[in-house]
């Protein structure tokens, strides 16, 4: 069963890179179908968002901000860590800036919803972590540019306990260091 | 009827202000057994001038009705107040349906020195249950009232009480990504409270040394998890585990000198461990590609119980510590069983179950393996016996926020704590004091 899981992101990844075009789109609906979209000034929550113009910024922070209106957050189905289809471009438009930007790090942080074990939940937060590891890895971005660490249900993006805020919470956020 | 007896004591509500902290607890009895034993804790007498400097009936008979099995006399229908045994007219109290008795008085025993006397009877039928002599400082008059509530427990249920015990959660304020996250220690009944450490980053998964004297917990104070055992009394803590990936899910062996916890390295492969503490050598418990996780220790320290999904959802598996390339499930009833823990008897384990889409407090027989739900929340979640496994604390939710309930092992008894403000979350129970 989870090979047949693995095996299916491997796939994902593979029909990733055939997709790949230089302008990937920011997916416009959240995961579990039916739940409300979300607005991009909430996708791009936990980053700082730039009023600066364009002009002022060097060309790798113009990069940075075209990757955050592309999305900085990957998100899951419930109990689940494979990479849904719709995330494929925004994995490629990172995996793309890392490897253009060889110094720059990335660190992945899993999160789940509240529901079930907290501790399990960690491990179910680390495995959707690894997932997006795995797929910026096998684009070659090298492994000392990523760090991961799961958070499980301990930091929730929304609170709440209906599925509108389980879905936004089930995510693995892209965050740049030095 | 258990629905209308529940209704009765959810009047019950005792408003506890903390010392430590800002935060107070409220204790809400939200189903109690039918039978309840009456019982008459008349208040004390004051052997000295002035006012009695603690009012030691009040804490007894709030201790014996917590726990659901003690229905005390109002103070008010109480037309006389013996302070000693030859003082009781017992048909009076035969009258009041009062099944026991207890009275005492407190004296000065020197310089910030009480002593209190007291002593239990049995009403119908006048037999002096027990009669004792305890002292203490003004400070430890409330754990005084408490090893009188743990002997009036005692005598009459059989059961050692757990009132004198202790509880550690986490209780967190604010909305994210602004939220303050306390490990906080309490007396069983909420109060007395502790911050033991505080950070802006998640605290998780507290767990207390089999001596009462340290927690072992989580903090991902550095933005990684990392395991800390701090030593309460002194405040004084050091980080045990600080690998690569996951630091989690801490336990205690039996004897105190190792630590369970799950690792995932640096593959993401999460797998449970042992740590020993005085020579940091770690042992892998488990290897499957899965999650295995939430660690467990047997009470003989010779099996570990944990949380794995290498079947699909998580079930609880065994494994023996001297050989463990070969583990056992434990769990089949339901798709979701997590979170072990083993009762004080090591009869029952534990559990987070799924229960028609919600998840719930179970114990398994393990003898048995008959799983029987104990909570009817929807996302009632760890689980922890108090040392005599009378009752079990967990975490559930009342109108959205996190709050502390128990649940006696029958399921028949439960009551909720919640914190004034914020979620509360995470309960573990302490050891009983050394007597």
């Amino acid at each position: 069963m989870r090979e047949l899981q693995r095996l299916a992101m491997v796939f994902g990844v593979l029909a990733m890179s055939a997709v790949l075009t230089g302008c990937p789109k920011k997916p416009e609906t959240l995961p579990d179908a039916g739940a409300t979209p979300i607005e991009s000034s909430t996708t791009t929550s936990g980053t700082t968002s730039s009023s600066v113009s364009g002009s002022e910024l060097s060309a790798e922070q113009r990069e940075l901000e075209q990757l955050r209106q592309t999305g900085m957050i990957i998100y899951f189905d419930y109990d689940r860590a494979e990479i849904k289809s719709e995330y494929v471009p925004v994995i490629a438009a990172h995996a793309k800036y890392l490897n253009a930007n060889s110094s720059r790090t990335v660190r992945l942080e899993g999160h789940t919803d509240e529901r079930g074990s907290r501790e399990y939940n960690i491990g179910l937060g680390e495995r959707r972590a690894q997932a997006v590891r795995r797929a910026l890895m096998l684009q070659g971005v090298a492994d000392t540019q990523i760090t991961t660490v799961s958070y499980g249900e301990e930091r929730p993006a929304v609170l709440g306990s209906d599925e509108t805020a389980y879905a936004r919470n089930r995510r693995v956020e892209l965050v740049y260091g030095r | 009827m258990r629905m209308l007896a529940s209704r009765c004591f959810a009047l019950a509500i005792l408003a506890l202000i903390s010392t430590g902290v800002r935060a107070q607890l409220v204790i809400e009895i939200t189903r109690g057994q039918e039978n309840a034993v009456p019982i008459a804790i008349v208040p004390f007498g004051w052997d000295s001038a002035g006012a009695a400097p603690f009012d030691i009936a009040e804490v007894v008979a709030a201790d014996l009705h917590r726990s659901g099995r003690f229905a005390p006399l109002d103070r008010k229908s109480m037309i006389d107040r013996p302070t000693t045994g030859e003082e009781i007219r017992f048909q009076d109290w035969r009258y009041l349906r009062a099944d026991f008795i207890a009275v005492g008085k407190l004296m000065p025993d020197g310089p910030d020195r009480y002593a209190a006397q007291f002593e239990l009877y049995n009403v119908l039928n006048g037999q002096r249950l027990a009669g004792q002599r305890l002292t203490a400082s003004t400070k430890g008059l409330r754990a005084l009232s408490h090893r009188i509530a743990d002997i009036i427990f005692e005598q009459i249920t059989g059961i050692r009480g757990a009132f004198s015990t202790r509880i550690a959660f986490i209780a967190v304020e604010g909305t994210p990504p602004q939220q303050e996250y306390k490990l906080i220690v309490a007396d069983a009944d909420g109060e007395n409270q502790h911050v033991v450490t505080r950070s802006s980053d998640p605290i998780m998964s507290p767990a207390w040394s089999p001596d009462g004297q340290s927690i072992a917990y989580v903090s991902f104070e550095n933005k990684v998890s990392a395991i800390y055992v701090q030593t309460l009394a002194t405040g004084e803590r050091r980080r045990v585990s600080a690998r690569a990936g996951i630091n989690g899910a801490p336990a205690w062996s039996p004897d105190g000198k190792m630590l369970a916890l799950t690792l995932s390295r640096k593959d993401g492969d999460v797998d449970v461990y042992t740590l020993d503490l005085a020579t940091q050598v770690l042992t892998r418990m488990t290897f499957d590609p899965g999650i295995d996780t939430e660690p467990a220790w047997s009470l003989d320290g010779r099996k570990l119980y944990f949380s794995s999904d290498r079947a699909g959802g998580p079930q609880i598996y065994e494994v023996d510590v001297d050989s463990p390339r070969s583990p056992r499930r434990v769990t089949f009833e339901g798709s979701y069983n997590a979170r072990p823990r083993i009762s004080p008897d090591g009869k029952l384990l534990a559990v987070v179950h799924l229960d028609r889409g919600n998840y719930r407090i179970a114990v398994v027989d393990l003898a048995s393996k008959a799983v029987q739900v104990l909570t009817q929340g929807r996302q009632d979640e760890s689980p922890s016996f108090a040392p005599n496994g009378a009752t079990l604390i967990y975490a559930t939710q009342d109108r959205g926020r996190g709050v502390l309930a128990t649940v006696s092992v029958d399921g028949r008894v439960q009551q909720t704590l919640a914190a004034m403000s914020g979620d509360v979350r995470e309960p573990v129970w302490g050891p009983f004091p050394t007597r």
